[in-house]
This record gives C-alpha cells, sequence and structure tokens, in this order.
C-alpha cells in the first residue's frame, strides 16, 4: 500500500537499468519498499540493481527482460507482473533513449526507433496496466519525461518531440483518471549527467541523477503532479517557450 | 439493497491516501451477515462508519467497503439496568440524544460524537475518563459479529478469546452487527470543569499525575510549538459531571436538556491549507494566552467540554489538499523523557501542531490490539506535505518503541509494518484468533495490507460484479 506521506511499498519499474530509476529506489528502499520487480533490455544491467536492492534490505527483488517496443508482449507483462507483487503501489516508467537528431545519419529506421522507444512503448506499457491500477483503486505513476520535450529543439528534435508526446500522454493519463484513486506524476528533469548522456557536454542547470532521484521522492511525499529538476527550469522553460522561433533555433548545442 | 454498490474514492479524516473500492451500504443485519458470507462476491472487504479514524482503517482499494450507518437502530433500552442494546451504526450523537434526557451517558467517548459504536469497539476507543474507566471494551456486555461462517456472540465470559480480539482488532475479525453498552448515570448534562496553565512539560505531567482521582475526566493540551524553557506549556482541563446541587437553583428544573447545536461548516475544500507554523503559531500563543491561569468549579454544557471540534463541521478539510496525520502514541509511566524527546523534535522540526492532546492513561485492557497502557498518550495533528515528515516520525516511532510504548492505528497512516510486533505484543495470538474466524482472508482493509495484519485475500483485478 501506499502510505500517508506517499512511500509505496510495491513497485514496477520499466527500464529497470535506468540510473534514476536506481537513485530513486535506493532512497525508496529505505522508505517503505519492500518487494520490486525490474523489467528491461539488458539482464545483467537488471541483475546488478536488484542485488543492490536486496543488499538495501528490499526482501523481494524480481526481474524479466522486456523490450517496450515489443507491443505485442505488454499486456501479458503487465498482468503477470501485478499478479506476482500482488498490487502495484508504484509503476515507474524510466525508459528512454537519444537516439539520433543528426541530419546526415539520420533515416526512418532510425526515427521510428526513437520514436517508439521513448513514446510509443512507454505509453503502450502504462496502458497496459492501467486496468490493473483501476481495479486496485490505489497506485502511482511516475514517467520520467524531460525538459526535452517541453520546447523541442533542433539539437534533440527526434528525442525531443518523443518525450512531448509521452509527456502530454501521462498528463492526460492523470487527468483521466482523477477520482480511481490512481495518480501520475510527470518528472521533467533538465541536462542529466547519466550513462545516456554520457559523452554529450553538460547543458545549463546540469544536475548528477541522485538529485533526480530525490526529488521525484519529494514529489511522492508533497503528491506534485509534475516534478521540474531542478526547480528552476520550471520558470526558465516558461520563458522559453515565449522566445521567437527565429531566435529559438539559433540556440546552440 | 438500501443503495446501489458504487464505486467510490474513500479516505480517512486525515484525508490522505484515498483508495477506490465498492461501497455498498446494507440495509439490514441480514443483508449484512450475507455479503460478508461471500454469498454474492468474493471480494476483500472492511465495514466503515463515519470516516472518523485518521488513517486508512476503514478503507479497502479494488475491494468492498460496507458502509454499517444503516444499520442505526438503538435495539433495547434499560434505563433502570443502565444498558442500552443497539446496532453498530448508531453514532455517539444518536446515543447522546437518546441517553443524555433520561439521565445516562456513555461509558467513554471519543472527542468527537460522530463516530459509530462499531467504530469504537473495533478501535477500542478511550475517552479523557481512560484513568478511571479504561476503554469502551471494558463497559461491554456483549457483542454479535458478522463472519464469513456467519454470526458469532461473543462476550468477556463466552468466547471471550473473540472478544478480545474483536476489540481493538480494526475490523479484521468480523463485522460489528450488535453490542450491549453498559451506561454512566448522571444526574445533569453539565460539566463541573477545572481549568489551569502549566508553563512547561514537567509542571503539566506533575498536575496531570496528582490528585488525578478527583477528576473523572482529565486531558492537557499542549502547545506543540513551543520550545526550549516553554517547552510543553499547556492548558489543563479536568472536569466531572456536576451534581443537581452544582447547579445554581434557576438551572435546576431542566437539568439534562441536551444542547447539540447545529455546526458551522467548512464551506469549500480549499486549494490550500490553512494549517501551516505561522498560523498556528499564533494561535497556540493566542489560545495559551487567552486561558485563564486558574479558574475551578466552571459550569459547562457537555457538548462544548467534550466536543469542541465538532462545532466546525469538516474542519480537517482547512488541512488542504495534502491532509494530516495524527500522530498518537503512549509510553509507560517512567518514559516521560520520550515525550519531551517527542516534542523537542516536532518542534524543532517546525512540524505545525494544531494543539497536541497529553494524558494520562491508566490500566491497559484486554484487547489484543487495544492501543492504551499505563502511562502518558500524546496526540498531534501533523500537516502531509512537508518534505521529511516521514522519516521524522520513523525516528519518533523508534523513540516510542525502545520505551516500550506503541502508536494508535485508529489514527496511523504510515507505520512501518516491521514496528508492529514490537509495539504489540499480543500480536500473534491477534492473528491465531483471526485465523480462525476468517481463514480466508476476507476481512481486509488498506491498514491491514500496509502494516500486515492478516493475510489478505487478493482482490479481483476482474470487473467487480456485486
Amino acid at each position: 500500500m501506499i502510505d500517508a506521506t506517499g512511500m509505496p511499498q510495491t513497485a514496477v519499474v520499466i527500464g529497470g537499468t535506468s540510473q534514476i530509476a536506481r537513485d530513486t529506489l535506493l532512497l525508496l528502499a529505505d522508505r517503505r519498499l519492500s518487494a520490486v520487480l525490474l523489467a528491461g533490455r539488458d539482464e545483467a544491467g537488471l541483475d546488478a540493481t536488484a542485488t543492490e536492492l536486496r543488499a538495501r534490505g528490499v526482501e523481494r527483488v524480481l526481474t524479466r527482460v522486456l523490450d517496450v517496443t515489443e507491443i505485442d508482449r505488454l499486456d501479458a507483462f503487465a498482468e503477470s507482473a501485478a499478479a506476482e507483487l500482488g498490487s502495484v503501489d508504484l509503476l515507474f516508467m524510466a525508459v528512454g533513449d537519444l537516439g539520433t537528431s543528426d541530419l546526415d545519419t539520420l533515416d526512418a529506421k532510425s526515427v521510428c526507433r526513437t520514436v517508439v522507444t521513448n513514446f510509443a512503448g512507454p505509453a503502450a506499457a502504462l496502458g497496459a496496466f492501467v486496468a490493473t491500477l483501476r481495479a486496485q483503486g490505489t497506485g502511482r505513476v511516475v514517467v520520467l519525461s524531460s525538459v526535452a520535450g517541453v520546447r523541442v529543439r533542433k539539437a534533440n528534435f527526434v528525442y525531443g518531440a518523443a518525450k512531448a508526446g509521452i509527456d502530454g500522454f501521462a498528463l492526460g493519463l492523470g487527468d483521466a483518471l482523477e477520482g480511481t484513486g490512481v495518480a501520475v506524476t510527470v518528472v521533467r528533469p533538465g541536462f542529466v549527467r547519466t550513462k545516456m548522456t554520457s559523452g554529450l557536454k553538460a547543458a545549463p542547470f546540469a544536475v548528477e541523477s541522485p538529485v533526480v532521484a530525490e526529488a521525484i521522492v519529494r514529489g511522492l511525499e508533497t503528491g506534485a503532479g509534475v516534478v521540474w529538476v531542478p526547480p528552476m527550469l520550471r520558470p526558465v522553460l516558461a520563458l522559453m517557450r515565449l522566445l521567437p522561433r527565429a531566435l529559438w533555433r539559433r540556440i546552440p548545442g | 439493497m438500501n443503495a446501489a454498490p458504487r464505486r467510490e474514492l474513500l479516505c480517512g479524516w486525515g484525508r490522505s491516501a484515498a483508495s477506490a473500492a465498492t461501497l455498498v451500504r446494507p440495509g439490514s443485519v441480514s443483508e449484512l451477515q450475507d455479503l460478508v458470507a461471500q454469498e454474492r462476491v468474493s471480494l476483500p472487504m472492511v465495514a466503515r462508519g463515519l470516516g472518523r479514524s485518521y488513517g486508512d482503517a476503514a478503507q479497502c482499494g479494488g475491494g468492498l467497503v460496507l458502509d454499517c450507518t444503516g444499520l442505526n437502530r438503538v435495539l433495547d433500552l434499560d434505563i433502570g439496568g443502565a444498558k442500552v442494546r443497539a446496532e453498530a451504526g448508531v453514532s455517539i450523537d444518536e446515543l447522546l440524544r437518546l441517553l443524555v434526557p433520561r439521565g445516562l451517558f456513555p461509558p467513554v467517548t471519543p472527542g468527537t460524537r460522530f463516530v459509530t459504536l462499531g467504530g469504537a469497539i473495533a478501535s477500542d476507543i478511550h475517552g479523557k475518563n481512560h484513568h478511571v474507566d479504561g476503554t469502551v471494551s471494558r463497559h461491554l456486555d456483549c457483542l454479535r459479529i458478522a463472519t464469513p461462517s456467519g454470526p458469532v456472540e461473543c462476550s468477556p465470559e463466552k468466547r471471550d478469546d473473540v472478544f478480545w480480539a474483536t476489540c481493538g482488532g480494526m475490523g479484521l475479525t468480523g463485522v460489528v452487527l450488535e453490542a450491549v453498552l453498559r451506561l454512566s448515570p448522571i444526574e445533569t448534562s453539565t460539566m463541573l470543569v477545572d481549568t489551569e496553565r502549566a508553563d512547561d512539560l514537567d509542571a503539566c505531567m506533575t498536575r496531570l499525575s496528582e490528585d488525578q482521582n478527583a477528576y473523572r475526566y482529565s486531558v492537557a493540551w499542549v502547545d506543540g510549538l513551543a520550545a526550549g524553557r516553554h517547552l510543553g506549556r499547556s492548558v489543563l482541563t479536568r472536569a466531572n459531571h456536576a451534581a443537581l446541587s452544582d447547579l445554581p437553583a434557576k438551572d435546576r428544573h431542566d437539568p439534562l436538556r441536551l444542547d447539540l447545536a447545529s455546526p458551522l461548516r467548512v464551506p469549500v475544500a480549499p486549494p490550500i491549507s490553512f494549517l501551516t507554523p505561522r498560523t498556528v503559531s499564533a494561535f497556540n500563543e493566542m489560545w495559551y494566552r487567552h486561558s485563564p491561569r486558574s479558574r475551578a468549579g466552571e459550569l459547562v454544557p457537555l457538548a462544548s467540554f467534550f466536543y469542541p471540534l465538532d462545532g466546525l463541521a469538516g474542519w480537517n478539510l482547512l488541512y488542504g489538499p495534502r491532509g494530516f496525520t495524527q500522530y498518537q502514541f503512549v509510553v509507560p509511566l517512567g518514559a516521560e523523557g520520550t515525550v519531551r524527546a517527542v516534542l523537542e523534535r516536532l518542534s524543532r522540526a517546525r512540524a505545525a501542531s494544531f494543539l497536541a492532546v497529553l494524558k494520562r492513561f491508566g490500566a491497559e485492557g484486554r484487547g489484543h490490539l487495544s492501543f492504551p497502557k499505563e502511562g502518558w498518550t500524546l496526540a498531534l495533528d501533523l500537516p502531509l506535505g512537508p518534505p521529511g515528515l516521514g522519516v521524522l516520525l520513523d525516528g519518533l516511532d523508534e523513540l516510542v518503541t525502545s520505551a516500550g510504548g506503541r502508536v494508535y492505528l485508529a489514527k496511523d497512516g504510515r507505520l512501518r509494518p516491521e514496528m508492529l510486533a514490537s509495539m504489540y505484543p499480543r500480536l500473534a495470538s491477534w492473528l491465531e484468533i483471526r485465523e480462525t474466524l476468517d481463514p480466508e482472508g476476507v476481512f481486509s482493509s488498506d491498514l491491514a495490507r500496509r502494516v500486515g495484519l492478516g493475510s489478505v485475500r487478493r482482490p479481483s483485478t476482474h470487473k467487480v460484479g456485486v
């Protein structure tokens, strides 16, 4: 169950090798987390996170190899995950991949892969859990979005557009679920230094992954619908959205 | 069926951690027994009264919640014998209206009259008279509960194991159908109240311990934000029922008149909390200064003595959309330092508490999961939302447990499951009795699942067909 301070006891994490997901789970393990199902593509990576969580006192940690782009498998996955955990207090969607937005290399396949990995797959997986969450009458969904989706810029427009998609989907899902006992939190970090961004030049307001994790836990405690990390990005992005395109497209990087 | 079952989002008085369940309002005891026997449904379920428990005791996400307020008949009133037999959905408010004009009073009453008899038994409630009269279970002749295998009668003499597991059992051994309650005779509906201020915690505890048997009712309201040498500054109110001879001659013609004015109502749920450290601190300061240093023998109508907060219906809305939790714990005599440490930590964290309540409990009762034990109990209302509150309260749990104390499940919304067995040493025997009464885990609640009160049937993930 989720307690009065917003802390879950069970969690399903899709994108279970994500560094932000791992850091968040470690914090939740210190609070109430007792059963976790980690799903992702990289079995070795899942096992490594599972080992860490067990060492942190999480009683049951399960791992499942899952690729969210295999849409046909998602309904069965959701059903078995709910059955194994008993209930899904927290559904954490942490799948993401920068892909390429380089005009010299992108093609139909690469664009499609980025959009499916960051938007269609995660949206479908969230959809697969809707029935379970509604039936149990309680639950919290955390979706990792990005400021890249708040206003799409040329440097990563394919990724940014896909994040804009999942961001809108998650907000709408949260509104649709009002009154069901299920709430959605959309997390919009800026540049986070993780393995996904390794090799990239850090953007302004860059943060480390544990900072995002702390912000997510605080969002669960306060019941926030949208979490900006760092919080300063909220007013910054509000201004950026007002910039005329002629200026916006000149922003380098 | 009295009303069609419907899916509803339910939460406790603290308005946190709401969950959706199918709400059914049985119109009769037999209808309720049918539901419990799972003749039409196979979902986990829990009974709910007026929703005054603060946390998640009377909700069951994905399951069935039995609204028992339809079972509100008083079945028998024996005025000479001072006993009432009533269905579980009867409220203390209804009982007062019936009993007080006849010179009788509930033996135990909480700080609100809007609780049901069933809820009072499931929480084994206490009142300001615990040091004299104990909990409500001490005043019950017998109970009838609905279990999956049919109704069960129990009392301290007959099936006493079931009786003591059910009193304080949070509705998880069966649904209380009716009870026979022994009543206290009163001569008037007026209280004879002594009020005095205490400058700090020591002074307050000393006053509460001295001449405690001179007062049937005693409580101290503590300023939870005061720190340093003012830590624990408080206002003690102690009272007895006024005898007829205590009233001025002009008021003696109608001494049992009961005045339960209809309350003012918080008109809308405000989008923000009005109860912040700043406003609460200002209120507490004003209230402390406003209270008399010492005043004896004041005549007060019983409603304003027992139920001051009932004067503002929906006051819980003032905590804003995130709601609040009440942290109520008890520690044994000798652990006064723990009470002080808790107040210090909360005051340091500026976790605004709107008037904490301190009381000295009398001897422990026999209910397996009954909360009160001899010692000090402190109850604090804390707004939810501030980051770090959960960690702060986990730390308080450790202080309380290591002092041999416990927290009150009827108020709880966040206890760590690992703490339960050390706080409630009779948990194992309670679990055994529950297993015999409900082997399939029909009775469950969000509280039960959160802290591990018994095995639970999995809620169906499919469409609910009641």
